[in-house]
């Protein structure tokens, strides 16, 4: 845990976000119809994604961990990973409906990997408001790590499998690998790559943040 | 943590290679990109992000202070 508390890796995260702000305009993009200038948007929108999953992952493991051991301070960095998780899905989301306004022509086209991840979101709503609606602090913990354990894996599946397995106008589905190999070409990994660690490293900034204050509050609560 | 960062660098190095460039007829922001335009929004957004990193490290900082008073 002494790594949260360490700088370093929070300079690497500005200075990666940075460098993929300045090159994610400069650096040359494939040239292709109806995406023309907004492929950029691929810098910006899917590593939002990646920083979701991230903090949810974290959050996962910091749930096994608190059943495992009964820690209250495991249970906190759980909850505030899945709350910065869920501001990175509202952004994502957001992004992406944005994006599709203008590739598909519609903010919300009922497209198979928007509605399961609409359904995601709700997924870990319910997870906010299950946890809420708790007051005794162990049992808030057990049943709310219990569902936390079970609602990633369901999360990743309407996010990652669902949409793969039918048609979809999103890249990656349908087996239509659109960014793949023919249109995410080796300029765009240069920048795309470091955007994913960078904001990764970013929305695990956030988070530890969040679980430092309210260590902060929980310690004072149990002093009263 | 030094050679973490370096082995980072390293394989971030391996996608820089030089291209050829199909589909020249589909449009682009060229002229923009020409024109300089282009720089103004980066610099605008540097700073935007700028701004924020810096806001991010100020939170952080008061933060230490306070846990170190508890």
């Amino acid at each position: 845990m002494k790594f949260i508390y360490q700088t370093w890796w929070k300079v690497l995260a500005v200075v990666l976000i940075f460098y993929t702000l300045i090159a994610g305009f400069l650096i040359g993009v494939p040239r292709l119809p109806i995406l023309h200038e907004t492929i950029r948007n691929t810098y910006f929108h899917v590593p939002m994604w990646i920083a979701m999953f991230t903090v949810f992952t974290i959050s996962v493991i910091y749930s096994i961990k608190y059943l495992q051991t009964g820690k209250e301070e495991y249970d906190l960095l759980a909850v505030e990973c899945a709350n910065t998780g869920l501001f990175f899905f509202v952004i994502g989301l957001v992004t992406g409906m944005l994006w599709a306004k203008y590739a598909w022509g519609a903010y919300w086209s009922n497209d198979p990997k928007q509605n399961s991840a609409a359904i995601a979101f709700l997924l870990y709503c319910a997870y906010m408001v299950l946890r809420n609606s708790i007051d005794e602090e162990q049992k808030r913990g057990k049943i709310s790590a219990i569902y936390n354990i079970f609602a990633f894996p369901i999360m990743v599946v309407l996010i990652m499998v669902l949409p793969r397995l039918t048609d979809s106008l999103h890249p990656g589905n349908g087996g239509n690998p659109a960014f793949g190999k023919l249109d995410l070409d080796n300029r765009m990994r240069i920048v795309l790559y470091p955007a994913f660690i960078a904001w990764s490293l970013m929305s695990v900034w956030i988070a530890t943040i969040r679980y430092r204050i309210r260590l902060i509050e929980y310690k004072k609560n149990s002093i009263d | 943590m030094k050679r973490s960062l370096f082995l980072v660098l390293t394989l971030l190095l391996n996608f820089v290679t030089a291209f050829a460039q199909p589909g020249s007829d589909v449009e682009m922001a060229d002229k923009l990109r020409v024109s300089g335009m282009i720089y103004v929004v980066v610099i605008t957004v540097a700073i935007v992000f700028i701004g924020l990193a810096v806001y991010l490290f100020s939170i952080d900082r008061r933060l230490k202070k306070i846990e170190k008073d508890n």
